[in-house]
């Protein structure tokens, strides 16, 4: 066990010379290690990665993986880091599985300055020991939704929506097509979830609202890892809802969009959450997904000029993660804009707290404090690529603002059909109350004064 | 030469039955517990607590538990994972609703429940063996972690249909919820395991223990001789479920203190746990230890190896990992298919022989 603990505190020097010492003796390993050197080489701040390139979630975990750390290599390359402080981003697999994610943290957490577990069951389990271990959490619109309440939640951010406001958004959505929110009266919206807390998070919300607006709701989960829906869709075939939302990560989002081509559902009137609408989920089903719609925070492509930057410095440099063809998909522009958000809120931490030495605990008021305006967005390389947030002490979710975005199935690209709707705050408002207010009973935490 | 037992005289039935005849094994043993009671408590960091010795003991307790169920009385079951939910989500409604209630009980208390909820699905056992009695099972797996996820009760209608650990202490010193000291946790998880591996080795070491050999040798001479099949295989089921059941409650109370049914209770959970007993050992209490060891430790030692040792990429490592634990499982079938508990035992006899082994 001893062994075990000391490689994870050995210094980041001695390691660099252990590195390049070893690094001669193996030649095998070296190809396979060139890549990722760039990124370790003179710790600083140290943002580690949780990735998932295993396993039944890999096709969605390897593109945010890439546009995660792509996007900080980026800042090594063009910038000398943040501040001029270079970035480390050591990483480690998760194959989506919460006890190896675990695993992971412990490794990981000595002087890390934020995590990303791009999973809704380890980020529950992070969220207890980040209040002793003062390590925030960035859970970038997943996890535990309540944690927008940062009176509770202080280490938790889950910015810049949640799911809950996703699915008020999505209601919308499906209103604003069927004339107005008075029209959903007597419609069947239903929900083809994960059956784990991730699919499970919408549920409350939508009861919420069928209620108030009188639509028949009703919710049908899958479960883990999703390749088995038939009974799902007949379902979905004989009871003729009017409009099927779905809440599906991994391989289950290419096995709905096929199985609702099959039994011609029409697809715009199948909205997925933002994890269910990337090039992953829906070229599978070839010219059948066309229109099929889905959630988004900000534009698909690579048309932007980080991306320009990304394929010039990363790439251009051999020190690219992924394929540089297959920079600007959905879920690489994912990992990007939460890398950015990420170093956006470590520099505000720096700048606050006047050093460039941060902790995990200076990059929390980083976090909270966090503005990154469009006029900074346009600065980064990103104009009209996402909106502006504005973080506070008492909201960690920032506008919880949501477009719909749909597949253009000829043109293999995704584009925005709606504006961004502002979510039903008087819906989500008291669920947040209540659920947060579970957590600080269960753990004895008195919420704190944001005054 | 050191190992060697001439000269230990054993003057009474006692000494002659004790569980380690020979006085190096019982010091090596004791050796053993005195570090891990008083040595590693001091060492134990969260990484040591959360990712090694929390999960090694869990499994070695669940291990024990099926064990007794597949390894002594030769009932194949593939419901562990379901076991172990009925295990934890006792402890979650047991501790919600009685927050006073000391923990101890409340561990212990699950176990007995999940002992009773095994009986019921160990009814089918008296009518059908082998390979269709594991299709039973494998229903009450999928039946039980179905019926978490599906009725709010067991969740108390929280909105994820997670279960999460409240804080709570234990004489004063804070044991689950944010904060506790990994030490602490860890004295906990090693209190139950030691207490009821003893209490198992003893188990089985007598008439009841007898009764689930002789069942699983041949039932029908087992009947013959007077053995009631009915009461020693559900005697077989219940204890195997008590224990599977305190494993189930550890693995949530005190290790994740946090679970979603479907995937921290699913069918791999119930194979892991029967690779662990086939690898340590079918029957064998010593067995079980050592499969959950090997199975727990083995993929952190070569991930370890590989990511901070020779500087292989991440993803790489995890399928080097994935086939090198193929590959030991297979080489260690061949080499003893037996298990790790036979592989100790022949070591052992051969040191008492070393150096002159003829």
């Amino acid at each position: 066990m001893r062994g075990c603990t000391a490689a994870t505190t050995t210094s980041r020097g001695e390691g660099e010379k252990m590195k390049f010492a070893k690094l001669t003796k193996v030649a095998l390993a070296a190809a396979v290690v060139a890549p990722m050197l760039s990124a370790t080489v003179l710790a600083d701040l140290k943002v580690p990665s949780m990735d998932y390139r295993t396993g039944p979630y890999a096709p969605n975990g390897i593109p945010f993986a890439n546009g995660y750390s792509d996007y900080l290599s980026l800042l090594n390359e063009r910038d000398g880091g943040i501040e001029g402080v270079k970035i480390v981003n050591p990483s480690c697999e998760t194959a989506y599985n919460t006890k190896q994610g675990v695993e992971c943290y412990e490794k990981l957490k000595d002087g890390a300055l934020v995590f990303q577990p791009l999973s809704t069951g380890i980020t529950y389990q992070l969220i207890p020991r980040t209040i002793v271990d003062k390590v925030p959490v960035y859970s970038m619109g997943y996890g535990r939704t309540s944690a927008a309440n940062g009176k509770i939640f202080p280490y938790v951010f889950n910015f810049p929506a949640t799911y809950w406001s996703q699915a008020t958004a999505l209601v919308q959505y499906i209103a604003d097509q069927e004339g107005g929110m008075d029209k959903l009266k007597g419609k069947k919206i239903y929900l083809v979830h994960h059956n784990s807390a991730y699919g499970k998070e919408p549920i409350r919300t939508l009861e919420s609202m069928a209620a108030k607006y009188g639509f028949t709701y009703r919710s049908l989960p899958v479960d883990h890892p999703g390749q088995e829906q038939k009974a799902t869709w007949l379902q979905i075939r004989r009871e003729k809802p009017d409009w099927v939302l779905m809440w599906g990560w991994g391989v289950m989002n290419q096995v709905a969009v096929k199985e609702a081509a099959s039994i011609r559902f029409p697809m715009d009137h199948f909205i997925g959450v933002w994890w269910s609408g990337s090039e992953n989920d829906v070229l599978p089903a070839g010219d059948a997904a066309d229109g099929y719609l889905s959630g988004a925070f900000h534009a698909a492509g690579a048309g932007f000029p980080v991306h320009a930057d990304i394929k010039k410095h990363v790439y251009g440099n051999g020190k690219g993660k992924g394929e540089i063809d297959r920079v600007g998909e959905v879920l690489y522009n994912r990992g990007m804009v939460a890398a950015m958000w990420t170093t956006e809120a470590i520099r505000n931490a720096m700048k606050i707290h006047g050093t460039k030495d941060v902790t995990g605990e200076m990059v929390r008021d980083g976090f909270e404090t966090l503005k990154v305006d469009e006029a900074r967005l346009a600065e980064l390389g990103m104009k009209d690529f996402t909106y502006g947030i504005q973080i506070t002490c008492e909201n960690h979710e920032g506008p919880g603002k949501v477009a719909v975005q749909q597949w253009d199935a000829k043109a293999k690209k995704w584009s925005m059909v709606s504006k961004f709707y502002e979510p039903l705050r008087d819906i989500t408002g008291p669920l947040i109350a209540e659920d947060s207010a579970a957590f600080a009973k269960e753990n004895n935490i008195t919420p704190r004064d944001c005054n | 030469m050191l190992y060697r037992e001439t000269g230990q005289f054993k003057t009474s039935y006692q000494a002659d039955q004790a569980i380690f005849p020979i006085a190096q094994d019982r010091w090596f043993i004791f050796g053993i517990i005195a570090i891990a009671v008083f040595v590693v408590p001091f060492l134990i960091d969260d990484y040591g607590a959360n990712a090694v010795l929390l999960p090694f003991l869990v499994y070695a307790m669940a291990a024990i538990g099926l064990n007794i169920l597949t390894g002594y009385c030769g009932q194949l079951s593939l419901g562990t994972g379901g076991f172990m939910a009925v295990g934890a989500y006792s402890t979650y409604k047991l501790f919600t609703a009685f927050p006073d209630l000391n923990l101890i009980v409340i561990v212990i208390l699950s176990g007995l429940i999940t002992a009773a909820v095994g009986v019921l699905f160990g009814l089918p056992s008296l009518r059908i063996k082998g390979f269709y009695l594991a299709v039973a099972t494998l229903a009450s797996q999928f039946f039980l972690v179905w019926m978490f996820n599906k009725f709010g009760w067991f969740y108390n209608y929280n909105m994820t249909g997670m279960i999460n650990m409240p804080a709570s202490t234990m004489f004063g010193l804070q044991l689950t919820g944010p904060g506790a000291h990994p030490a602490v946790r860890y004295l906990f998880c090693l209190g139950f395991v030691l207490v009821f591996a003893l209490v198992a080795k003893n188990i089985v070491r007598g008439r009841l223990g007898r009764e689930w050999m002789a069942i699983r040798d041949m039932d029908i001479a087992a009947e013959i001789i007077g053995i009631r099949p009915l009461y020693a295989k559900l005697s077989a089921f219940a204890v195997s479920s008590f224990y599977v059941g305190m494993a189930g409650a550890l693995y949530f109370g005190i290790w994740l203190s946090s679970a979603e049914p479907v995937e921290a209770f699913d069918i791999n959970q119930s194979f892991l746990v029967l690779f662990m007993i086939i690898i340590g050992g079918l029957g064998s209490i010593m067995g079980s230890f050592l499969g959950a060891a090997f199975i727990v430790l083995m993929p952190l030692v070569l991930k370890n190896f590989m990511v901070d040792g020779l500087d292989i990429a991440v993803v790489t490592a995890k399928h080097v990992e994935i086939i090198t634990m193929g590959m030991l499982i297979i080489f260690f079938l061949i080499v003893e298919p037996h298990g790790l508990a036979r592989l100790w035992t022949i070591a052992k006899e051969k040191l008492r022989l070393w150096p002159f082994p003829h």
